[in-house]
């Protein structure tokens, strides 16, 4: 260790700072990161922070809707999905349960896409009624399962299931 | 040998282990298939590296709390290890998000504020570098530690708080039991190789941070400008 300078008190080492000032730095620092947490985490957010809308948000953005560039998130409707191969078009209605929306994605779809599944899609409403989107995002949930008995590995693979 | 070398060792054993099980033993995912398996290393990343920060963050208060360069070497030895888990971890989410999502990487707020913890953490990283002198970069970063660390619980509640295109948490209910063993043997392998890694990185930080002091006036930063004629 080198010898404090003569001007500077000997637990302050050469350029720092005492203990004492080291210490309000301390309950300074965690002070405001507490706040911070704090305030991130009991300001409701939920205007500015949006992922994606659901059905009812989008129609209840009225004509602000149209042309944006949003991102529409729901269910898959049951008995709705129509892939088209040839086309490389798809068409589905997504629902939060209580409003509908129809969806035209271009391009394959995730394998995991299905009836019933959970989806997010980027793009526009048009006056028609149609959501028009090149972006389609499968949400996958927290739950992790074996397949059940008598499923073939190769199944899982099957590209929009049960519409071979 | 030194503790940590056995530490690294049960570690790397565990994650041979945990992931033979999770890639041979254990069956594939109902929906993803074998693309599944990716969870027995994505989420033990995750845990770990949240865990990691906690370190840091606890080695920031005793490096302000004490004064002493142990603490200190601590928060460098961490933080290091904390960015790369979070990278690793950003980096295993693209993989797996392509073939299930359908994308590498969306504006979801778990993956934003991931983005932002490895930002965050790269910039106590980046502000221990451009200071040279001991006493003060140990307080400058032991403060901008904290701050940053305000970023691992946002990041763990993100699920919650907002609506993701990231599942929320899972637990033992919603993990079949034959996946629950390889994602918890594979994360304790994972947990104790970066214990290993903590503690290799901390001898050396220690080091250098104690040669240093041995000479205030001409940290290695400073000299090595003087070396290359930059200095004026």
């Amino acid at each position: 260790m080198s010898e404090p300078t003569p001007s500077s008190p000997a637990a302050t080492p050469p350029g720092g700072l005492s203990a004492r000032q080291r210490r309000t730095f301390l309950v300074g620092s965690v002070l405001v990161a507490l706040l911070a947490l704090g305030g991130i985490a009991s300001v409701d957010m939920s205007e500015n922070l949006v992922y994606f809308w659901e059905p009812r948000e989008l129609y209840a953005a009225g004509d602000d809707a149209y042309g944006a560039q949003i991102r529409l998130g729901g269910l898959v409707k049951e008995g709705t999905l129509q892939w088209d191969e040839g086309a490389q078009e798809l068409k589905m209605v997504v629902t939060d349960g209580q409003a509908d929306v129809t969806v035209h994605a271009t391009g394959a779809p995730p394998q995991m896409l299905r009836e019933g599944i959970g989806v997010v899609v980027e793009g526009t409403m048009t006056k028609e009624g149609v959501f028009k989107t090149d972006r389609l995002m499968v949400k996958h949930s927290n739950e992790y399962r074996a397949p059940q008995e008598g499923v073939e590995t190769k199944e899982l693979y099957k590209t929009v299931e049960g519409l071979e | 040998m030194k503790w940590e070398n056995w530490v690294g060792l049960l570690g790397l054993a565990l994650i041979t282990v945990g992931h033979y099980q999770g890639l041979f033993v254990a069956p594939p995912e109902a929906m993803m298939g074998d693309v599944g398996r990716i969870l027995y290393a994505h989420v033990p990343t995750a845990w770990v590296a949240l865990v990691v920060y906690l370190v840091a963050f606890v080695a920031a208060v005793g490096s302000l709390g004490t004064g002493r360069r142990g603490w200190d070497a601590m928060v460098e030895s961490a933080v290091e290890v904390g960015v790369v888990l979070n990278l690793l971890l950003l980096f295993q989410g693209a993989v797996w998000a392509k073939p299930t999502w359908g994308v590498f990487w969306t504006w979801d707020p778990r993956l934003t504020t991931t983005a932002i913890m490895a930002v965050s953490f790269i910039g106590v990283l980046v502000l221990r570098a451009m200071l040279t002198r001991p006493a003060q970069r140990a307080v400058a970063s032991a403060v901008y530690t904290i701050f940053a660390f305000v970023s691992v619980p946002v990041v763990y509640f993100s699920v919650k708080w907002w609506k993701t295109l990231h599942q929320p948490f899972s637990s033992p209910e919603t993990v079949d039991s034959p996946m629950v063993t390889p994602l918890r043997v594979a994360a304790f392998g994972m947990l104790f190789l970066a214990v290993f890694f903590m503690a290799r990185r901390w001898r050396l930080a220690y080091a250098k941070l104690s040669r240093e002091d041995e000479a205030p006036d001409l940290p290695p930063a400073a000299a090595a400008i003087q070396l290359e004629g930059g200095g004026s």
